[in-house]
């Protein structure tokens, strides 16, 4: 019945063409204005969450580190990205994450790959020991797989511990019914596709940064505070 | 205006009489969902409200300024507006529960039962209606989200916000966490409450 009563009143009388322009011209411009302010006000606050979700997640995968740096593939060896502040912008694809343990020894490689799932592309993060050849532990950083099935892949603390570590060499292998070799993952009853992408993430990934990281880490340096702040901002 | 309106009244219908979900079925897109947890069903009916309520407050102040043929697009801005803030908002307050709620944040803007207030209530009353009303409505709204995402967090994960009520034993009823669980329990929930209103016109004769 209001509808009705609306409908009637709209066609009443018709009001000009500036006057529309200007309605919605003003509620566009208040809204722009808000959301500049909501914008500028969250998004340091959404960056520093992400940065340090990512830190977390390499202290995660690579256990017992306590310090990180990104790193990049350089001139054949990895070099730390902040020495690159002025030059060209690494892109992110291209960055790995040095894990340094209290006393600033190297521990293990962070690295970052994405690939195809079930629904949605999945990204994870595992760690990587150069020197074992072996997967530290992995973390799902985004991933849409189906709840109760495919989300497994990082709510099944089953699955995710056969990743700490297992060995890469000649690739981690997928395998159903219990894994027999330190190569091998046992995948999740009902979300085998899902298993089967988290394993060719790492293996591929792995492919890519194999001859990379066969050099000598580079070593830690503790970057001046207000560094760090920069290195948030830029991700 | 009609002077037998009563605020008392204008509140409760949104919880029960007109219940945006359970008697006017509007909604449904985050009903089905996001409501596989209570955590999740109360989070979506909390941002939810929020806009409801920006919205309906602005639409009612503006309700004589706005120019007739372009009320539509008006309302879509000024809800549109509300919905990036709540999403900014969660996303920097609780990254988690963006990750979990994900698009539907954003698809907040597209709720038929926002755009359908402003457009059958708020642009026709006054600011004080429109609070009311919208509290109400979020209410009513919050509470149906709840119900279903209570049942099918029990059911498919046999866990209640977060924790677990049944024992070691208890096996999952998968299907419930996944989308055909939503429509099946809505469809339940439903049918439970034109039960009731058929029982309370029976009753009534």
């Amino acid at each position: 019945m209001k509808e009705v009563e609306l409908t009637c009143s709209a066609t009443a009388k018709e009001p000009s063409a500036l006057r529309l322009v200007l309605t919605l011209g003003i509620a566009g411009l208040i809204s722009g204005f808000i959301l500049v302010f909501v914008y500028q006000y969250t998004a340091p606050i959404i960056a520093a969450n992400k940065a340090k979700a990512l830190r977390e997640a390499v202290f995660k995968v690579v256990p017992n580190s306590a310090y990180l740096q990104e790193l990049h593939y350089k001139d054949g060896e990895l070099v730390r990205v902040a020495d690159e502040s002025g030059g060209e912008k690494v892109q992110p694809g291209e960055i790995l994450y040095g894990a340094y343990g209290p006393d600033s020894g190297f521990m293990g490689y962070a690295i970052v790959g994405s690939g195809n799932g079930f629904q949605d592309t999945i990204r994870l993060l595992y760690g990587y020991d150069p020197v074992q050849r072996a997967v530290l532990g992995m973390h799902i950083l985004d991933s849409k797989e189906t709840p109760g099935l495919g989300d497994k892949i990082y709510k099944d603390a089953d699955f995710v511990s056969q990743f700490s570590p297992v060995l890469v060499d000649p690739s981690v292998e997928l395998v159903k019914g219990g894994r027999k070799a330190d190569n091998q993952i046992d995948a999740i009853t009902g979300a085998t596709i899902s298993s089967d992408a988290v394993v060719k993430i790492i293996n591929n990934a792995h492919q890519k940064w194999d001859d990379k990281t066969k050099g000598a880490p580079p070593k830690f340096v503790p970057p001046p505070p207000p560094k760090e702040k920069e290195k948030d901002g830029n991700e | 205006m009609s002077a037998t309106k009563s605020y008392s009244e204008e509140f409760l219908k949104g919880i029960w009489k007109e219940n945006p979900v359970f008697i006017q079925v509007l909604g449904m897109c985050p009903m089905l969902a996001v409501t596989n947890t209570a955590v999740n069903a109360i989070a979506m009916g909390v941002a939810t409200a929020f806009v409801l309520l920006g919205s309906s407050i602005l639409v009612s102040l503006l309700r004589k300024v706005i120019a007739k043929p372009v009320r539509i697009s008006t309302y879509i801005v000024i809800i549109a507006t509300f919905v990036t803030v709540a999403d900014y908002s969660i996303e920097a307050f609780s990254p988690a529960l963006h990750r979990e709620l994900g698009a539907f944040i954003a698809l907040i803007v597209v709720n038929c039962l926002i755009l359908g207030r402003q457009e059958a209530y708020s642009s026709k009353n006054t600011v004080g209606f429109a609070i009311v009303d919208a509290s109400g409505m979020a209410i009513g709204f919050a509470f149906a989200l709840f119900c279903l995402g209570a049942t099918r967090e029990i059911l498919g994960f046999g866990t209640f916000f977060g924790s677990p009520i049944f024992g070691e034993h208890f096996e999952p009823w998968v299907i419930m966490a996944l989308p055909p669980g939503g429509f099946l329990m809505l469809g339940f929930i439903l049918l439970f409450f034109n039960w009731l209103e058929q029982r309370k016109k029976g009753a009534a004769v």
